[in-house]
């Protein structure tokens, strides 16, 4: 745990008595201290490229009062610094007057141990499998042309202190290992790529030379594409895969869902709580719970424990997720979904892991039911519009559907849809629901969280492709 | 305050010491002040203040051909022993690069030009609401606008970029933010646009009313949109997104995407890529750009670059560890382009709107559907159905797609540029493009 106090002229008590008096007549707010490590270290172009090493140490002082957030952050932890902060919260929330009384609830559980990924392998064994790596693709096929691959690896530790000096931590570990494989065959260039994380060791998913399987992937993903065909145009019946797919759901729905678009009624959704949003049978939760999850969290980032929430129940819209700020102005409670990127950003309600609940049909049934569609097993990044509903995703392999069977795979295509509706298309759900392999940043208002997904195959009866073949 | 010139380049000179000190054979380092305050405003009222003030760090250290960098924002020199010392041994045990090296000497920015880019204006909080007031008033006069998100941001910036050369030398930037959010409802649809307008001197940002007349209109005019069937069609691409093309266009002419063979656009150096009236200019000497600058991230003068002439592709975008790679002397273009822009076309935006019975125009793109290794394009759009150069009725759950090689022959150019960003474009059709809707 960093002693955030040590080496500063700002003592404990200090920091207390300036959050209490600075907080006293607001209805929320807190400091929130970070002090992170992080790590890059890529090889490209048959080379190390990179090795970088980064740590950042800081705070931020936030006051809440009805619907008005006063916030100031800096990265230097003194007296002066967080009394220049608490001057400047109170010169903006002129008129304060505020009574929330909601106690952080306490939680003993823990999702993840408190280990320091970056220290645990050392910088040569990094190298060394990154080298492996290297060599394994090149010698592989003589298609290989470029291979990429990297580790990034982040230790953050907070300290949350909420007026009258009650003070929450937690120990975040967190890492991630990629690999990106680029093949050249008659003219053609084609990319794959393959990750894998979560919130353990390097060596916990690396285990069984397990970097092998990432390379396996990102080889078969760029080799699929070598042999793509340009994608169809219009709507037609999409058959997803399970596991990262899910990212569909993160931007149809996911981001419908959280608090704050809800209270200020701009999310497509604001209206539809306790009514049918999606097909009988589709249930869909947003779990903070889940050990070792790139999306869990022990809580979050103002304190409260993380849950897992149900935001669709067979089909019927049942709760939003929340921060402290949008559970009081909605009158409910904080879900535990209040985060930020790092101390430098306000807390807003944010996915953790986002899940789409098994079925109980397989994926062989929905491919048989389809005369003209398409297959999309990998996503690239997604994206929606909040206010009209329609979001976008980008497949990186995806295949046609000719007369029930898999066809020829095709060229990466957007496929675009409408949030409120697109889950009122699903006809099948399987029994083969699947996590992320851990790899999904999410963004919202220029902050970036890890976020994890997961969803059993499922098969939507209408969407739009988006293609060059008419 | 932002930090004073003379408090950066002491930690500068502090930090390169350390590395020399402590047997670094070179190293480099940035260091950096960013002071910025922001005011938002929702619905008419005040929503959130937020003030940020923050100093960067980075070095590279190198031992010969090896290299390794470490950032932090803790600027104690105490702390910044612990990191240097820790960049050196990482740097010990990392492999030679045979590219790994300082920028070249002669090539070194010497003269600082005055760009203009920073105004020492600081408008208090009191102003910001009060410029937001004004703002939301006429923003939300029309019943249909049924919520308003608005905010006012100043940020001032400072750094030193020092090297064991003897390059040593940074400057001040400033920048005037100001946007406004609407969202429109009617019985059909609900809808959201923006305006924005950013600057480097405060008196040359839009005023309220207009920003606020223009994120009001471009909602409304959104409401109620219609899904078109799949065509094949014409697409014109408003300004604010037809620079997305240039982005897309820079990033695949970067030397690390060319050198590592990643890009559609490898090997093209002096061919035929945009038809023969297309020209595209890299510009980092504008007075109060937004993209301007003395030199780029390694210390590089950057000098004007003509990317495009004629439609032929002229040059990369080269830093000095690709440059080495691909035999080419760096153009002052590490950390990217500066002013980018393409030259003004002759048609006017009106006949260029007529060119076709029948057209889309597209105001707003989603996704991230640009693959620079292919060329494949392919995105979600929002926009109006164009029937005689009138705009006919909103559209939107519509997808646009093709290839870039195939796209940039295709561009024509209306003759309405202007530089409210730092990457800027006259207002852009592309014929032929696949339009997925119904």
């Amino acid at each position: 745990m960093s002693n955030f106090f040590d080496k500063s002229d700002l003592a404990r008590k200090d920091a207390e008595n300036i959050v209490s008096d600075t907080l006293k007549n607001c209805d929320d707010g807190e400091l929130y201290l970070e002090d992170s490590k992080s790590e890059s270290i890529v090889l490209d172009d048959n080379k190390i490229k990179s090795s970088n090493y980064s740590s950042d140490l800081g705070f931020g002082f936030r006051a809440v009062s009805e619907e008005v957030v006063a916030y100031s952050y800096s990265n230097e932890i003194s007296k002066e610094s967080l009394k220049n902060s608490a001057e400047n919260l109170q010169s903006t929330l002129k008129s304060i007057k505020g009574t929330y009384k909601s106690e952080i609830p306490k939680s003993n559980k823990k999702f993840y141990d408190d280990i320091n990924p970056i220290e645990q392998k050392t910088l040569n064994s990094k190298l060394e499998v990154l080298n492996k790596v290297n060599d394994y693709l090149r010698k592989k096929d003589g298609a290989v042309k470029q291979v990429t691959a990297n580790f990034l690896g982040e230790h953050k530790s907070i300290e949350i202190i909420r007026s009258g000096g009650e003070a929450i931590t937690d120990i975040r570990p967190l890492i991630r290992f990629n690999v990106s494989v680029m093949l050249e065959k008659n003219g053609r260039k084609e990319t794959g790529v393959y990750g894998i994380g979560g919130r353990q060791s390097y060596d916990d998913y690396l285990k069984n030379d397990n970097w092998k399987s990432v390379c396996e992937e990102a080889f078969r993903i760029a080799s699929v594409n070598l042999e793509s065909k340009p994608a169809p145009a219009g709507e037609m019946k999409v058959v997803l895969g399970p596991g990262w797919p899910a990212i569909l759901i993160h931007e149809a729905i996911g981001h419908g869902l959280e608090g704050d678009f809800n209270r200020k009624k701009t999310s497509a959704f604001h209206n539809l709580m306790g009514q049918k949003v999606a097909s009988e049978g589709v249930t869909i939760v947003d779990d903070g719970t889940i050990d070792n999850r790139r999306g869990s969290l022990t809580i979050d980032d103002e304190g409260t424990p993380t849950e897992r929430t149900v935001l669709i129940e067979n089909g019927i819209l049942k709760n939003f997720m929340q921060d402290r700020l949008n559970a009081r102005l909605m009158k409910t409670r904080s879900t535990g979904s209040g985060r930020r990127e790092n101390y430098r950003h306000v807390v807003l309600p944010r996915m953790r892991n986002t899940m789409m609940l098994s079925g109980n049909q397989t994926q062989d049934e929905m491919i048989k039911s389809v005369d003209k569609g398409i297959f999309a097993v990998s996503f690239g990044g997604g994206q929606v519009d909040i206010t009209s509903g329609k979001f976008v995703f980008n497949c990186t392999e995806a295949y046609e559907i000719i007369n029930g069977k898999i066809g020829s795979p095709i060229k990466g295509a957007t496929l675009i849809g409408d949030g409120p509706s697109i889950l009122k298309e699903v006809s099948m759900v399987g029994n083969d629901m699947m996590l992320d392999p851990g790899i999904g940043t999410c963004g919202k208002a220029g902050q970036g969280v890890p976020v994890g997904v997961a969803q059993p195959s499922i098969l939507i009866d209408k969407m739009t492709v988006g293609g060059t073949k008419l | 305050m932002i930090k004073d010139q003379d408090f950066l380049k002491a930690k500068a000179v502090y930090c390169l010491d350390v590395a020399k000190k402590i047997g670094a054979s070179d190293a480099s380092v940035t260091i950096g002040h960013s002071i910025s305050e922001t005011v938002n405003f929702r619905n008419k009222n005040l929503d959130e203040s937020n003030r940020s003030d923050g100093l960067a760090f980075s070095i590279d250290t190198y031992i010969g051909k090896k290299k390794s960098s470490i950032s932090s924002s803790n600027l104690l020199n105490e702390n910044l022993d612990i990191l240097i010392e820790k960049c050196y041994e990482t740097t010990k045990i990392t492999p030679e690069d045979e590219f790994n090296s300082l920028p070249d000497k002669n090539l070194l920015a010497d003269k600082l030009k005055d760009l203009n880019i920073y105004d020492n204006t600081h408008i208090d909080n009191d102003k910001k609401i009060h410029y937001l007031k004004e703002l939301e008033n006429i923003a939300s006069e029309d019943k249909k606008i049924i919520n308003t998100e608005s905010s006012f941001t100043e940020k001032k910036t400072n750094f030193i970029l020092a090297n064991t050369d003897g390059f040593c030398s940074g400057y001040k930037t400033s920048s005037f933010t100001t946007s406004c959010v609407a969202v429109a409802k009617d019985e059909n649809s609900m809808e959201r646009d923006y305006e924005y307008s950013s600057k480097r001197y405060l008196d040359d940002i839009k005023d309220p009313q207009t920003l606020g007349k223009l994120a009001s209109y471009q909602t409304i005019r959104k409401l109620s949109p219609k899904k078109i069937g799949s065509d094949k069609l014409s697409v014109i691409f408003d300004k604010r997104i037809a620079k997305g093309m240039l982005s897309a266009f820079a990033s695949a002419i970067s030397s690390s995407a060319i050198a590592r063979g990643t890009s559609f656009l490898k090997d093209k150096i002096n061919e035929q890529i945009f038809s023969n009236s297309i020209n595209i200019i890299d510009k980092p000497d504008i007075i109060k750009g937004l993209g301007s600058k003395n030199f780029d991230s390694e210390g590089i003068k950057s000098g004007t670059l003509n990317l495009v002439k004629e439609g032929v592709l002229k040059n990369y975008l080269v830093d000095t560890y690709n440059g080495k790679k691909l035999n080419l002397q760096s153009n002052g273009r590490s950390g990217g382009t500066t002013n980018l822009y393409f030259e003004n076309g002759k048609q006017s935006y009106d006949e260029l709107l007529k060119t076709n019975s029948k057209c889309i125009y597209i105001t707003e793109t989603i996704g991230h559907g640009s693959n620079l290794v292919t060329g494949d394009y392919s995105v979600g759009a929002t926009g109006f159905f164009v029937e005689d150069g009138e705009f006919k009725y909103p559209i939107n759950e519509i997808t646009i797609a093709g290839n870039f090689k195939d796209m940039f022959k295709n561009i024509f150019l209306a003759n309405d540029l202007d530089f409210e960003y730092s990457t800027n474009s006259p207002t852009m059709m592309i014929e032929g493009m696949t339009v997925a809707g119904k």
